[in-house]
């Protein structure tokens, strides 16, 4: 670290000094806030990923102190070292908006939109991209392109149509499995990821490529169409596990565990690589130890539950009985006289494929 | 203090006159701006034989669509229950199961759907939120009842009949498009 040179570099006019080899999408992510460009390729945890995706175009105004040239064309953040007395304009620069509206136009060229039936909806990168980017309307007029489906085995739902071939699940399943199952097949339009000759793969950390995902290709089948994301609250957890570090976010619904993810950082990115019985067959809540709510951004739509940050810690308190000095209620109902959601004796956490409708027969009449 | 209106009378603390001391003027007066009424035309309906046209952006009842091919178009998105401000939707969703096709439009749906209709203050965000079209606030009002048991309606009670197989009630539960929009 000491003898590496220090590098003076601007973006968006804030001035902050990194070594060098940094690239400029990281150095923009320790000043933080909206400087930091989107990324939905590029990834710290896995080598040699970014480059693909192109939403963190930025402008290069002054290539560096010694070449004072700006850089001809818009360059990718994540794959571009600084140098030292860089200016890079991202969100100040007219030219990076306006390609960076192009870029999420040509993601959304292939995508279904199905957000209503995705279970990526609400943390999907996707989707705050085209909401910070997109336009209104599509222009694309023709057929979307289709898939024949591929089975990824009994935990993982892929859903190709999605896909914006960002090829972090491909790095996930090469870089923490050492063995190769998983790639993209054919090309241009064609790409897809695919397991070669259909096979499942079993190895015991695949489970991650799910957090990998920014956007709803991989989904987690044993929390498939159970809970949106927002509905359900986010708790820090963690278990002796003797082959991962152990350290989750569950996400529940009352005490049932609904989802099991890794802990994802403010970029999106997990924090500790999990495996996969931690994952999808720790769905008790007495196998996890449970260390409070997660903090979650309040602008996003997890939040709106309150189920997650300091507001969370707080259950809500009793009103009646304080306020008919001690009291209790002569008349109460039971939610589960009337209502047939969330049946007591139905725990769609326990399934490990989505509920189907005969799931809810007995009780249908 | 500045008066807000120009509009305010000052209150006469004077006594009052002879022709104001006998009020027989004053109260004929009065009558005969009741006895006027008599023959102008009543605002006043008879509820329950008569029943007047609610306005165009009323908002009642819900209803939970189908398309043309009589499929539930609602796919569980949560995006109703995450716009009521009352919270009072509720849902579980399953997958669409082989043979369900007509049954269901997308590979989702709900398999639950409630609202309570004591929580819900037929604000219509839930209208406004919904992607597929699949809810919608009809002319009804909701029924009274006695006891607090029948107000959640669960989806036997919101689901629009099935265009297929019952045109007439569909027909009936859609109502007549206005002549005005």
């Amino acid at each position: 670290m000491s003898e590496q040179p220090l590098f003076k570099v601007t973006i968006d006019n804030i001035t902050i000094e990194v070594p060098a080899g940094t690239t400029i999408l990281n150095a923009a992510r320790k000043i933080g806030g909206e400087v930091a460009p989107p990324a939905m390729c590029y990834y710290s945890k896995l080598e040699g990923s970014g480059g693909k995706c192109r939403t963190c175009l930025v402008e290069v105004s002054k290539g560096s102190e010694k070449d004072p040239r700006p850089m001809p064309k818009l360059v990718a953040s994540c794959r571009t070292t600084v140098m030292d007395g860089m200016e890079v304009k991202n969100i100040t620069s007219e030219k990076v908006i306006d390609a960076r509206n192009g870029v999420v136009e040509f993601l959304l060229i292939n995508h279904p939109l199905d957000c209503p039936v995705c279970d990526q909806a609400g943390e999907c990168h996707l989707q705050d991209l085209s909401y910070n980017h997109g336009k209104e309307s599509t222009r694309f007029e023709f057929q979307k392109r289709t898939f024949k489906k591929h089975d990824l085995g009994p935990y993982i739902q892929l859903h190709m149509t999605r896909c914006i071939l960002c090829y972090r699940c491909v790095f996930t399943a090469d870089q923490l499995t050492g063995k190769r199952e998983h790639g993209v097949l054919d090309r241009g339009d064609h790409a897809e990821i695919a397991t070669f000759i259909e096979k499942s793969l079993d190895n015991e950390f695949i489970g991650n490529v799910i957090d990998v995902c920014p956007v709803g290709a991989l989904t987690d089948k044993t929390f498939r169409f159970k809970n949106r994301v927002w509905f359900l609250k986010p708790m820090d957890a963690h278990r002796d596990c003797p082959t991962c570090s152990g350290k989750v976010t569950l996400w529940n619904r009352g005490d049932e565990v609904y989802r099991v993810t890794a802990r994802k950082d403010q970029w999106g990115e997990v924090e500790d690589w999990i495996c996969n019985t931690c994952r999808f067959e720790k769905k008790n809540t007495g196998d996890w130890v449970i260390e409070g709510p997660r903090l979650i951004d309040r602008h996003s739509v997890i939040a709106q539950g309150h189920y997650a940050g300091s507001i969370g810690m707080h259950q809500p308190k009793e009103t009646f009985e304080a306020v008919h000095n001690g009291r209790k209620p002569k008349l109460l109902m039971d939610i589960h006289s009337v209502s047939n959601v969330n049946r007591p004796e139905i725990t769609l956490s326990k399934l490990d494929r989505p509920a189907h409708s005969t799931d809810f027969k007995p009780n249908q009449d | 203090m500045q008066a807000l209106t120009k509009r305010r009378k000052e209150v006469s603390r004077e006594p009052m006159t002879f022709m104001e001391r006998i009020y027989i003027p004053s109260i004929l007066k009065g009558m005969g701006i009741t006895f006027s009424h008599l023959f102008k035309k009543q605002p006043t309906i008879q509820y329950p034989e008569q029943k007047r046209e609610f306005s165009p952006v009323f908002r009642g009842l819900h209803v939970l669509n189908r398309d043309e091919e009589g499929r539930e178009r609602c796919t569980a998105c949560g995006l109703c229950a995450v716009a009521c401000p009352a919270e009072a939707i509720t849902m579980e969703a399953a997958e669409r199961m082989e043979g369900e096709e007509n049954k269901y439009r997308e590979e989702k749906y709900a398999a639950k759907y409630e609202i309570n209709m004591l929580r819900c203050i037929f604000c219509g965000l839930c209208e406004e939120a919904c992607p597929k079209d699949a809810i919608y606030l009809s002319e009804t009002f909701a029924p009274a009842n006695f006891n607090r048991k029948g107000f959640v309606y669960g989806k036997e009670d919101l689901l629009i009949p099935d265009p297929t197989t019952e045109p007439e009630a569909y027909a009936k539960a859609k109502g007549q498009p206005r002549a005005n929009n």
